[in-house]
Protein backbone atom coordinates (compact mmCIF):
# COMPACT_ATOMS: atom_id res chain seq x y z
CA UNK A 1 0.00 0.00 0.00
CA UNK A 2 1.25 3.55 -0.81
CA UNK A 3 2.60 5.36 2.78
CA UNK A 4 -0.31 7.88 2.07
CA UNK A 5 -2.93 8.75 -0.10
CA UNK A 6 -2.32 12.18 -0.08
CA UNK A 7 1.07 11.46 -1.90
CA UNK A 8 -1.29 10.77 -4.89
CA UNK A 9 -2.79 14.02 -5.05
CA UNK A 10 -0.10 16.68 -4.18
CA UNK A 11 2.64 15.83 -6.18
CA UNK A 12 4.09 16.97 -10.27
CA UNK A 13 2.54 14.76 -12.48
CA UNK A 14 5.75 12.92 -13.60
CA UNK A 15 5.74 11.04 -9.32
CA UNK A 16 2.39 10.76 -9.96
CA UNK A 17 3.04 8.23 -12.88
CA UNK A 18 5.73 7.05 -11.25
CA UNK A 19 3.50 6.32 -7.74
CA UNK A 20 1.13 4.30 -9.87
CA UNK A 21 3.43 2.37 -11.60
CA UNK A 22 4.56 1.42 -8.02
CA UNK A 23 1.37 0.42 -6.97
CA UNK A 24 0.65 -2.08 -10.23
CA UNK A 25 3.84 -4.15 -9.27
CA UNK A 26 3.27 -4.07 -5.98
CA UNK A 27 -0.03 -5.64 -5.49
CA UNK A 28 -1.55 -6.18 -8.55
CA UNK A 29 -4.05 -8.12 -7.75
CA UNK A 30 -4.24 -8.42 -3.80
CA UNK A 31 -6.91 -9.96 -2.28
CA UNK A 32 -10.38 -7.41 -2.09
CA UNK A 33 -9.09 -4.55 -3.14
CA UNK A 34 -11.84 -4.62 -5.68
CA UNK A 35 -14.28 -4.25 -3.17
CA UNK A 36 -14.27 -2.19 0.07
CA UNK A 37 -17.00 -2.41 2.39
CA UNK A 38 -17.88 0.99 4.29
CA UNK A 39 -19.76 1.05 7.33
CA UNK A 40 -22.62 3.72 6.51
CA UNK A 41 -21.59 5.42 9.97
CA UNK A 42 -18.21 5.29 9.32
CA UNK A 43 -18.59 9.15 7.48
CA UNK A 44 -17.51 12.10 9.33
CA UNK A 45 -19.96 14.87 8.63
CA UNK A 46 -23.69 13.15 9.53
CA UNK A 47 -25.20 12.79 12.87
CA UNK B 1 -3.77 -15.31 1.80
CA UNK B 2 -7.74 -15.53 1.40
CA UNK B 3 -9.13 -19.16 0.26
CA UNK B 4 -12.35 -17.62 -0.66
CA UNK B 5 -11.44 -18.05 -4.41
CA UNK B 6 -12.16 -21.51 -3.82
CA UNK B 7 -15.68 -21.20 -1.77
CA UNK B 8 -16.66 -19.12 -4.38
CA UNK B 9 -19.14 -21.08 -7.01
CA UNK B 10 -17.89 -19.69 -10.25
CA UNK B 11 -19.67 -21.77 -12.38
CA UNK B 12 -23.38 -21.35 -10.93
CA UNK B 13 -25.95 -19.06 -11.60
CA UNK B 14 -26.06 -16.02 -9.41
CA UNK B 15 -27.78 -12.59 -9.54
CA UNK B 16 -27.86 -9.27 -7.34
CA UNK B 17 -29.86 -9.30 -4.41
CA UNK B 18 -33.31 -7.89 -4.94
CA UNK B 19 -32.95 -5.25 -2.00
CA UNK B 20 -29.71 -3.73 -3.70
CA UNK B 21 -29.08 -0.78 -5.85
CA UNK B 22 -26.38 0.06 -7.57
CA UNK B 23 -25.42 3.51 -8.26
CA UNK B 24 -22.19 3.82 -10.81
CA UNK B 25 -19.71 5.77 -10.39
CA UNK B 26 -16.51 7.37 -11.80
CA UNK B 27 -14.29 4.87 -10.93
CA UNK B 28 -16.46 2.11 -10.08
CA UNK B 29 -20.01 2.04 -8.09
CA UNK B 30 -21.67 2.04 -4.86
CA UNK B 31 -23.58 -0.87 -4.12
CA UNK B 32 -26.30 -0.38 -1.08
CA UNK B 33 -28.83 -3.67 0.17
CA UNK B 34 -31.51 -1.57 1.96
CA UNK B 35 -32.12 -4.90 4.31
CA UNK B 36 -28.79 -4.82 5.71
CA UNK B 37 -28.47 -1.69 5.10
CA UNK B 38 -24.50 -2.22 4.45
CA UNK B 39 -22.58 -0.20 2.10
CA UNK B 40 -19.94 -1.66 -0.44
CA UNK B 41 -18.08 -0.19 -3.20
CA UNK B 42 -16.79 -1.75 -6.46
CA UNK B 43 -13.59 -0.33 -7.20
CA UNK B 44 -13.45 -1.31 -10.74
CA UNK B 45 -15.83 -0.47 -13.50
CA UNK B 46 -15.25 -4.04 -14.61
CA UNK B 47 -16.81 -5.42 -11.56
CA UNK B 48 -19.31 -2.79 -12.01
CA UNK B 49 -20.23 -4.95 -15.74
CA UNK B 50 -19.66 -8.23 -14.07
CA UNK B 51 -22.05 -7.64 -11.56
CA UNK B 52 -24.51 -5.77 -13.52
CA UNK B 53 -24.59 -8.87 -16.39
CA UNK B 54 -24.64 -11.92 -13.67
CA UNK B 55 -28.51 -12.14 -14.00
CA UNK B 56 -28.49 -12.23 -17.24
CA UNK B 57 -25.67 -14.59 -17.88
CA UNK B 58 -25.91 -18.48 -17.43
CA UNK B 59 -22.69 -18.24 -14.87
CA UNK B 60 -20.40 -16.04 -12.92
CA UNK B 61 -17.80 -17.51 -15.15
CA UNK B 62 -19.43 -16.54 -18.35
CA UNK B 63 -20.17 -13.01 -16.87
CA UNK B 64 -16.55 -12.36 -16.30
CA UNK B 65 -15.76 -13.95 -19.76
CA UNK B 66 -18.34 -11.16 -20.86
CA UNK B 67 -17.01 -8.50 -19.17
CA UNK B 68 -13.27 -9.05 -20.59
CA UNK B 69 -11.72 -10.73 -17.66
CA UNK B 70 -8.90 -12.64 -18.62
CA UNK B 71 -7.52 -15.63 -16.66
CA UNK B 72 -4.72 -13.82 -14.70
CA UNK B 73 -7.63 -11.85 -13.33
CA UNK B 74 -10.27 -13.92 -12.80
CA UNK B 75 -9.16 -15.18 -9.24
CA UNK B 76 -9.38 -11.43 -7.95
CA UNK B 77 -12.67 -11.49 -9.26
CA UNK B 78 -13.40 -14.53 -7.73
CA UNK B 79 -12.40 -13.33 -4.80
CA UNK B 80 -14.48 -10.04 -5.03
CA UNK B 81 -17.67 -11.66 -5.77
CA UNK B 82 -17.44 -14.05 -2.89
CA UNK B 83 -16.87 -10.92 -0.89
CA UNK B 84 -20.44 -9.66 -2.79
CA UNK B 85 -21.80 -12.97 -1.77
CA UNK B 86 -20.60 -12.77 2.09
CA UNK B 87 -22.29 -9.55 2.47
CA UNK B 88 -25.60 -10.90 0.68
CA UNK B 89 -25.53 -7.78 -1.82
CA UNK B 90 -25.48 -10.77 -4.29
CA UNK B 91 -26.59 -14.31 -4.23
CA UNK B 92 -27.39 -17.44 -5.91
CA UNK B 93 -30.24 -17.79 -8.33
CA UNK B 94 -33.07 -20.43 -7.25
CA UNK B 95 -33.95 -22.89 -10.05
CA UNK B 96 -37.13 -21.79 -11.60
CA UNK C 1 -5.97 -4.66 -18.08
CA UNK C 2 -4.72 -4.67 -14.81
CA UNK C 3 -6.98 -4.03 -11.71
CA UNK C 4 -4.78 -1.61 -9.55
CA UNK C 5 -7.42 0.05 -7.43
CA UNK C 6 -6.48 3.14 -5.50
CA UNK C 7 -7.79 3.61 -2.07
CA UNK C 8 -11.06 4.66 -1.76
CA UNK C 9 -10.77 7.66 0.34
CA UNK C 10 -8.39 8.93 -2.46
CA UNK C 11 -11.39 9.08 -4.58
CA UNK C 12 -13.61 10.36 -2.33
CA UNK C 13 -11.76 13.28 -1.43
CA UNK C 14 -12.59 14.34 -4.84
CA UNK C 15 -16.13 14.49 -3.94
CA UNK C 16 -18.84 12.17 -6.09
CA UNK C 17 -21.68 13.02 -7.79
CA UNK C 18 -24.28 12.41 -4.93
CA UNK C 19 -23.69 12.38 -1.41
CA UNK C 20 -23.19 8.98 -0.08
CA UNK C 21 -25.43 9.72 2.76
CA UNK C 22 -26.43 13.30 4.48
CA UNK C 23 -27.86 15.00 7.22
CA UNK C 24 -31.18 16.73 7.05
CA UNK C 25 -32.30 18.81 9.67
CA UNK C 26 -36.05 19.19 9.31
CA UNK C 27 -36.69 22.20 12.19
CA UNK C 28 -35.42 24.18 14.20
CA UNK C 29 -37.57 23.95 16.85
CA UNK C 30 -36.96 21.71 19.67
CA UNK C 31 -38.40 21.03 22.85
CA UNK C 32 -34.76 20.98 24.93
CA UNK C 33 -32.16 23.70 24.92
CA UNK C 34 -29.07 21.54 25.31
CA UNK C 35 -26.18 23.96 26.18
CA UNK C 36 -24.11 22.70 23.24
CA UNK C 37 -26.25 22.29 20.95
CA UNK C 38 -24.54 22.34 17.34
CA UNK C 39 -27.92 24.13 15.79
CA UNK C 40 -28.68 26.38 17.93
CA UNK C 41 -31.91 25.11 18.00
CA UNK C 42 -34.74 26.02 20.18
CA UNK C 43 -37.50 27.99 18.15
CA UNK C 44 -39.24 26.86 14.40
CA UNK C 45 -37.63 29.59 11.62
CA UNK C 46 -40.85 30.67 9.96
CA UNK C 47 -38.89 30.05 6.64
CA UNK C 48 -38.80 26.02 7.01
CA UNK C 49 -39.64 24.31 4.03
CA UNK C 50 -43.00 22.87 3.38
CA UNK C 51 -44.29 19.36 3.15
CA UNK C 52 -44.38 19.79 -0.44
CA UNK C 53 -40.94 21.28 -0.47
CA UNK C 54 -39.85 18.49 1.40
CA UNK C 55 -41.51 15.61 -0.92
CA UNK C 56 -39.31 17.56 -3.86
CA UNK C 57 -35.97 17.47 -1.97
CA UNK C 58 -37.01 13.38 -1.43
CA UNK C 59 -37.51 13.19 -5.33
CA UNK C 60 -34.35 14.22 -5.77
CA UNK C 61 -32.71 12.39 -3.03
CA UNK C 62 -34.31 9.39 -5.54
CA UNK C 63 -32.61 10.31 -8.58
CA UNK C 64 -29.49 11.17 -7.56
CA UNK C 65 -29.51 7.91 -5.39
CA UNK C 66 -28.98 8.72 -2.14
CA UNK C 67 -29.27 5.73 -0.72
CA UNK C 68 -29.86 7.01 3.24
CA UNK C 69 -30.34 10.02 5.08
CA UNK C 70 -29.71 11.00 8.69
CA UNK C 71 -32.81 12.87 10.15
CA UNK C 72 -32.17 15.50 12.76
CA UNK C 73 -33.00 19.14 13.67
CA UNK C 74 -33.91 20.27 16.28
CA UNK C 75 -36.19 17.69 17.29
CA UNK C 76 -37.68 16.51 14.09
CA UNK C 77 -40.60 14.59 15.80
CA UNK C 78 -41.77 17.64 16.97
CA UNK C 79 -43.03 18.57 12.46
CA UNK C 80 -46.50 17.69 12.28
CA UNK C 81 -45.57 16.02 8.84
CA UNK C 82 -42.72 14.06 10.27
CA UNK C 83 -44.12 10.46 9.58
CA UNK C 84 -45.91 11.50 6.47
CA UNK C 85 -41.88 12.92 5.17
CA UNK C 86 -40.51 9.59 6.50
CA UNK C 87 -42.44 7.59 4.57
CA UNK C 88 -42.65 9.04 1.87
CA UNK C 89 -38.62 8.55 2.09
CA UNK C 90 -38.89 5.17 2.50
CA UNK C 91 -41.79 4.28 -0.26
CA UNK C 92 -38.93 6.55 -2.49
CA UNK C 93 -35.77 3.89 -1.31
CA UNK C 94 -34.44 6.35 0.29
CA UNK C 95 -33.51 4.78 4.00
CA UNK C 96 -33.95 6.87 6.99
CA UNK C 97 -32.16 6.92 10.42
CA UNK C 98 -33.50 9.96 12.61
CA UNK C 99 -31.96 11.60 15.54
CA UNK C 100 -34.18 12.20 18.25
CA UNK C 101 -34.32 13.13 21.94
CA UNK C 102 -36.90 10.78 22.35
CA UNK C 103 -39.80 13.03 23.10
CA UNK C 104 -42.04 11.01 20.63
CA UNK C 105 -41.42 7.29 21.49
CA UNK C 106 -44.12 6.23 22.53
CA UNK C 107 -44.88 2.54 22.92
CA UNK C 108 -46.97 2.56 19.38
CA UNK C 109 -44.18 4.78 17.70
CA UNK C 110 -42.02 2.40 18.86
CA UNK C 111 -44.15 -0.82 17.39
CA UNK C 112 -44.78 1.05 14.56
CA UNK C 113 -40.88 1.69 13.80
CA UNK C 114 -40.11 -1.36 14.89
CA UNK C 115 -41.67 -3.40 11.73
CA UNK C 116 -40.17 -0.39 9.62
CA UNK C 117 -37.16 -2.36 8.32
CA UNK C 118 -36.20 1.17 5.94
CA UNK C 119 -36.30 3.43 9.37
CA UNK C 120 -33.54 3.55 11.95
CA UNK C 121 -33.76 5.45 15.49
CA UNK C 122 -30.48 7.28 17.72
CA UNK C 123 -31.33 8.22 20.48
CA UNK C 124 -29.40 10.74 22.09
CA UNK C 125 -27.98 11.00 25.75
CA UNK C 126 -24.71 12.66 27.32
CA UNK C 127 -25.00 11.03 30.70
CA UNK C 128 -24.98 8.04 31.82
CA UNK C 129 -26.50 8.98 34.78
CA UNK C 130 -29.56 11.55 34.53
CA UNK C 131 -26.73 13.95 36.63
CA UNK C 132 -24.43 14.21 34.26
CA UNK C 133 -26.95 13.82 31.07
CA UNK C 134 -29.42 16.64 32.62
CA UNK C 135 -26.58 19.30 32.93
CA UNK C 136 -26.35 19.57 29.39
CA UNK C 137 -29.79 17.99 27.86
CA UNK C 138 -32.02 19.64 30.48
CA UNK C 139 -33.97 18.27 33.42
CA UNK C 140 -35.97 15.43 33.02
CA UNK C 141 -34.18 14.97 29.47
CA UNK C 142 -32.51 11.56 31.02
CA UNK C 143 -36.14 10.13 32.01
CA UNK C 144 -37.13 10.94 28.36
CA UNK C 145 -34.43 9.22 26.78
CA UNK C 146 -34.86 6.01 28.81
CA UNK C 147 -37.97 5.90 28.46
CA UNK C 148 -38.04 5.98 24.57
CA UNK C 149 -35.39 2.99 24.78
CA UNK C 150 -37.33 0.94 26.44
CA UNK C 151 -40.46 1.81 24.50
CA UNK C 152 -38.04 0.72 21.57
CA UNK C 153 -36.74 -2.48 23.13
CA UNK C 154 -40.09 -3.99 23.81
CA UNK C 155 -41.40 -3.41 20.77
CA UNK C 156 -38.67 -5.98 19.27
CA UNK C 157 -36.66 -2.98 17.82
CA UNK C 158 -32.92 -4.41 18.03
CA UNK C 159 -30.15 -2.42 16.92
CA UNK C 160 -31.17 1.41 17.56
CA UNK C 161 -28.92 3.98 18.13
CA UNK C 162 -27.53 5.19 21.35
CA UNK C 163 -25.67 8.45 20.55
CA UNK C 164 -23.50 10.16 23.24
CA UNK C 165 -21.42 13.10 22.37
CA UNK C 166 -18.26 13.02 24.57
CA UNK C 167 -17.30 15.65 26.95
CA UNK C 168 -15.22 16.55 30.20
CA UNK C 169 -18.11 15.31 32.39
CA UNK C 170 -18.67 11.98 30.59
CA UNK C 171 -15.51 9.93 29.16
CA UNK C 172 -15.44 8.28 32.69
CA UNK C 173 -18.53 7.08 31.93
CA UNK C 174 -18.15 4.72 28.94
CA UNK C 175 -18.59 1.51 30.22
CA UNK C 176 -21.56 2.60 31.52
CA UNK C 177 -22.78 3.88 28.13
CA UNK C 178 -22.11 0.42 26.85
CA UNK C 179 -23.78 -1.49 29.58
CA UNK C 180 -26.84 0.96 29.00
CA UNK C 181 -26.92 0.18 25.10
CA UNK C 182 -26.79 -3.40 25.66
CA UNK C 183 -29.38 -3.14 28.27
CA UNK C 184 -31.95 -2.17 25.33
CA UNK C 185 -30.40 -4.06 22.51
CA UNK C 186 -28.74 -0.64 21.44
CA UNK C 187 -25.62 0.09 19.33
CA UNK C 188 -23.69 2.79 21.20
CA UNK C 189 -22.39 5.21 19.08
CA UNK C 190 -19.97 8.04 20.37
CA UNK C 191 -19.01 11.23 18.60
CA UNK C 192 -16.89 14.13 19.16
CA UNK C 193 -18.16 17.21 20.40
CA UNK C 194 -17.56 20.25 18.10
CA UNK C 195 -17.15 24.10 18.97
CA UNK C 196 -20.56 24.26 16.42
CA UNK C 197 -23.57 26.05 17.60
CA UNK C 198 -23.88 26.74 21.27
CA UNK C 199 -21.57 24.57 21.36
CA UNK C 200 -18.91 27.28 20.74
CA UNK C 201 -19.97 28.96 24.12
CA UNK C 202 -19.32 25.85 25.95
CA UNK C 203 -16.72 24.22 24.46
CA UNK C 204 -13.75 25.49 26.45
CA UNK C 205 -15.06 24.03 29.75
CA UNK C 206 -17.01 21.02 27.82
CA UNK C 207 -14.27 19.50 25.48
CA UNK C 208 -12.33 16.49 26.73
CA UNK C 209 -9.31 17.39 28.36
CA UNK C 210 -5.59 16.07 26.56
CA UNK C 211 -5.63 13.26 29.13
CA UNK C 212 -9.16 12.61 28.32
CA UNK C 213 -8.87 12.56 25.12
CA UNK C 214 -5.93 9.58 25.58
CA UNK C 215 -8.59 7.70 27.28
CA UNK C 216 -11.28 7.45 24.85
CA UNK C 217 -9.05 6.93 22.01
CA UNK C 218 -7.58 3.51 24.20
CA UNK C 219 -10.91 2.56 25.31
CA UNK C 220 -12.10 2.85 21.60
CA UNK C 221 -9.20 0.55 20.61
CA UNK C 222 -9.61 -1.76 23.13
CA UNK C 223 -13.65 -2.25 23.49
CA UNK C 224 -14.94 -0.20 20.60
CA UNK C 225 -15.51 -2.81 18.01
CA UNK C 226 -19.15 -2.90 18.12
CA UNK C 227 -19.06 0.94 19.05
CA UNK C 228 -20.13 3.55 16.12
CA UNK C 229 -18.27 6.70 16.10
CA UNK C 230 -19.26 8.53 12.64
CA UNK C 231 -15.93 8.77 11.79
CA UNK C 232 -15.70 11.50 13.90
CA UNK C 233 -12.37 10.53 15.82
CA UNK C 234 -10.53 10.59 12.73
CA UNK C 235 -7.83 13.83 14.54
CA UNK C 236 -7.01 11.20 17.08
CA UNK C 237 -5.60 9.03 14.09
CA UNK C 238 -2.42 10.85 14.71
CA UNK C 239 -1.79 8.66 17.55
CA UNK C 240 -0.77 5.86 15.78
CA UNK C 241 -3.47 3.01 14.73
CA UNK C 242 -6.57 4.69 12.63
CA UNK C 243 -10.16 4.05 13.71
CA UNK C 244 -12.85 1.95 11.57
CA UNK C 245 -13.97 4.95 9.32
CA UNK C 246 -12.86 6.47 6.45
CA UNK C 247 -10.32 8.36 8.38
CA UNK C 248 -11.40 11.26 6.50
CA UNK C 249 -13.60 14.83 6.25
CA UNK C 250 -16.45 13.90 4.34
CA UNK C 251 -18.07 17.38 4.06
CA UNK C 252 -18.84 18.69 0.52
CA UNK C 253 -17.40 15.46 -0.70
CA UNK C 254 -19.32 12.49 0.43
CA UNK C 255 -21.68 13.88 2.82
CA UNK C 256 -23.76 17.84 3.46
CA UNK C 257 -26.21 19.01 5.55
CA UNK C 258 -30.02 20.35 4.54
CA UNK C 259 -31.24 22.70 6.91
CA UNK C 260 -34.34 23.11 8.18
CA UNK C 261 -34.80 26.42 5.66
CA UNK C 262 -33.22 24.68 2.53
CA UNK C 263 -29.64 25.88 2.87
CA UNK C 264 -27.12 23.35 1.92
CA UNK C 265 -23.88 23.52 4.04
CA UNK C 266 -20.73 21.43 3.68
CA UNK C 267 -21.62 19.57 7.10
CA UNK C 268 -24.35 20.15 10.42
CA UNK C 269 -20.87 21.43 12.77
CA UNK C 270 -20.50 24.24 9.95
CA UNK C 271 -23.47 25.69 9.71
CA UNK C 272 -21.71 29.64 9.04
CA UNK C 273 -21.96 31.64 5.67
CA UNK C 274 -18.41 30.23 4.91
CA UNK C 275 -19.70 26.86 4.73
CA UNK C 276 -23.03 27.67 2.98
CA UNK C 277 -22.94 26.14 -0.38
CA UNK C 278 -26.58 27.01 -2.01
CA UNK C 279 -30.06 26.18 -1.24
CA UNK C 280 -32.45 23.86 -2.68
CA UNK C 281 -34.99 26.01 -3.44
CA UNK C 282 -32.76 27.17 -6.40
CA UNK C 283 -33.50 26.26 -9.58
CA UNK C 284 -31.06 23.79 -9.98
CA UNK C 285 -32.46 22.48 -6.74
CA UNK C 286 -30.34 20.20 -4.32
CA UNK C 287 -28.45 18.42 -7.04
CA UNK C 288 -27.54 21.81 -8.82
CA UNK C 289 -25.94 22.50 -5.56
CA UNK C 290 -24.17 19.55 -4.53
CA UNK C 291 -22.60 19.32 -8.07
CA UNK C 292 -21.91 23.26 -9.23
CA UNK C 293 -21.31 25.23 -5.73
CA UNK C 294 -17.66 26.24 -5.72
CA UNK C 295 -17.41 25.84 -2.04
CA UNK C 296 -17.54 21.90 -3.11
CA UNK C 297 -15.63 22.44 -5.81
CA UNK C 298 -13.26 24.16 -3.26
CA UNK C 299 -13.25 21.26 -0.91
CA UNK C 300 -12.91 18.74 -3.34
CA UNK C 301 -9.60 20.02 -4.76
CA UNK C 302 -6.29 18.45 -3.28
CA UNK C 303 -6.11 20.57 0.28
CA UNK C 304 -2.89 21.69 1.46
CA UNK C 305 -1.89 20.73 4.39
CA UNK C 306 -0.32 24.32 5.38
CA UNK C 307 1.31 24.67 8.73
CA UNK C 308 0.66 20.45 9.25
CA UNK C 309 2.27 19.13 6.36
CA UNK C 310 5.67 18.82 7.82
CA UNK C 311 4.20 17.05 10.61
CA UNK C 312 4.78 13.53 11.07
CA UNK C 313 0.87 12.29 11.94
CA UNK C 314 -0.37 14.67 9.09
CA UNK C 315 -1.29 11.37 6.79
CA UNK C 316 -2.56 10.13 10.06
CA UNK C 317 -5.20 13.24 11.15
CA UNK C 318 -5.59 15.37 8.11
CA UNK C 319 -5.15 18.44 10.17
CA UNK C 320 -8.41 17.61 11.62
CA UNK C 321 -11.71 19.05 11.58
CA UNK C 322 -12.60 21.81 9.98
CA UNK C 323 -15.35 23.29 11.74
CA UNK C 324 -13.34 23.06 15.35
CA UNK C 325 -10.85 24.83 13.93
CA UNK C 326 -13.20 27.56 12.21
CA UNK C 327 -15.32 28.04 15.42
CA UNK C 328 -11.45 27.95 17.72
CA UNK C 329 -10.73 30.75 15.42
CA UNK C 330 -7.64 29.24 14.57
CA UNK C 331 -6.59 28.98 10.56
CA UNK C 332 -8.11 25.83 8.53
CA UNK C 333 -4.52 25.32 7.49
CA UNK C 334 -3.06 24.66 10.85
CA UNK C 335 -3.54 22.25 13.49
CA UNK C 336 -7.21 21.09 14.99
CA UNK C 337 -7.97 22.51 18.46
CA UNK C 338 -7.31 19.15 19.90
CA UNK C 339 -4.27 17.96 18.27
CA UNK C 340 -2.92 15.21 19.96
CA UNK C 341 0.85 16.44 19.21
CA UNK C 342 -0.48 19.43 21.28
CA UNK C 343 -0.25 22.10 18.34
CA UNK C 344 -3.24 22.75 18.41
CA UNK C 345 -3.55 23.97 22.26
CA UNK C 346 -0.49 25.79 21.28
CA UNK C 347 -2.32 27.59 19.07
CA UNK C 348 -5.21 28.56 20.70
CA UNK C 349 -3.00 30.07 23.70
CA UNK C 350 -2.17 32.43 21.16
CA UNK C 351 -4.56 33.37 18.96
CA UNK C 352 -7.70 35.47 20.00
CA UNK C 353 -10.60 33.85 21.28
CA UNK C 354 -12.99 37.27 20.88
CA UNK C 355 -12.19 36.87 17.20
CA UNK C 356 -13.49 33.48 16.66
CA UNK C 357 -16.67 33.54 13.89
CA UNK C 358 -20.14 33.04 15.75
CA UNK C 359 -22.41 30.73 14.71
CA UNK C 360 -24.99 32.73 11.50
CA UNK C 361 -28.03 32.10 12.84
CA UNK C 362 -29.52 31.06 16.79
CA UNK C 363 -32.54 29.48 17.08
CA UNK C 364 -32.04 29.33 20.82
CA UNK C 365 -35.16 29.52 23.22
CA UNK C 366 -35.33 33.31 24.25
CA UNK C 367 -36.93 32.69 27.40
CA UNK C 368 -36.32 32.60 30.67
CA UNK C 369 -32.61 31.68 31.79
CA UNK C 370 -31.96 27.97 31.47
CA UNK C 371 -31.08 26.28 34.79
CA UNK C 372 -28.38 24.24 33.50
CA UNK C 373 -25.01 23.68 36.00
CA UNK C 374 -21.80 23.65 34.71
CA UNK C 375 -18.98 23.90 36.92
CA UNK C 376 -15.11 22.58 38.18
CA UNK C 377 -15.99 19.08 38.30
CA UNK C 378 -13.30 16.16 40.18
CA UNK C 379 -11.18 14.44 37.60
CA UNK C 380 -14.00 11.05 38.22
CA UNK C 381 -16.87 12.61 36.52
CA UNK C 382 -20.23 11.43 37.58
CA UNK C 383 -19.57 13.13 41.34
CA UNK C 384 -22.12 15.70 42.50
CA UNK C 385 -21.73 18.64 39.90
CA UNK C 386 -21.03 22.31 41.74
CA UNK C 387 -23.98 25.40 41.23
CA UNK C 388 -23.16 27.55 38.32
CA UNK C 389 -26.33 29.38 36.17
CA UNK C 390 -25.88 29.48 32.50
CA UNK C 391 -28.06 32.72 31.73
CA UNK C 392 -29.27 33.37 28.29
CA UNK C 393 -29.99 36.55 27.29
CA UNK C 394 -32.92 38.17 27.62
CA UNK C 395 -35.68 38.33 24.83
CA UNK C 396 -35.53 42.08 23.38
CA UNK C 397 -39.37 41.43 22.30
CA UNK C 398 -42.57 40.25 24.03
CA UNK C 399 -43.25 36.92 22.95
CA UNK C 400 -42.52 34.18 20.24
CA UNK C 401 -44.36 31.91 18.73
CA UNK C 402 -44.36 28.85 20.66
CA UNK C 403 -42.25 26.22 18.05
CA UNK C 404 -44.47 23.58 20.10
CA UNK C 405 -47.63 24.92 19.01
CA UNK C 406 -50.51 21.83 18.00
CA UNK C 407 -48.01 19.65 20.34
CA UNK C 408 -49.35 17.40 23.40
CA UNK C 409 -47.05 16.26 25.71
CA UNK C 410 -47.12 12.74 26.97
Amino acid sequence: MPDSATELLDPPADEIIDEVTSIETDEIIAADTLVEEISIDGMCGVY
Amino acid sequence: MSTKTLDFDLDSAWRLHPQVSVRPERFGALLYHFGTRRLSFLKSRALLTVVSSLDSQPSARAACAGAGIGPAELPAYARALATLAASQMICRKTAS
Amino acid sequence: MTTAAAPLVAEFRFGLDAPICLTWELTYACNLSCVHCLSSSGRRDPRELTTAECKRVIDELERMQVFYVNIGGGEPTVRPDFWELVDYATAHHVGVKFSTNGVKITPEVASRLAGSDYIDVQISLDGATAEVNDAVRGRGSFATAVRAMQNLAAAGFAGFKLSVVMTRHNVGQLNEFKAIADRFGAQLRITRLRPSGRGADVWTELHPTPAQQRELYDWLVAHGENVLTGDSFFHLAGYGQELPGLNMCGAGRVVCLIDPVGDVYACPFAIHDAFLAGNVRSAAGFAGVWRDSELFADLRRPQSGGACTSCSAFDACQGGCMAAKFFTGLPLDGPDPECVRGFGEAALATADATAAPRPSGDHSHRTAPVPISIGPRPADSGAAASAGLIERSMPDRACDQSPLAGFTPR
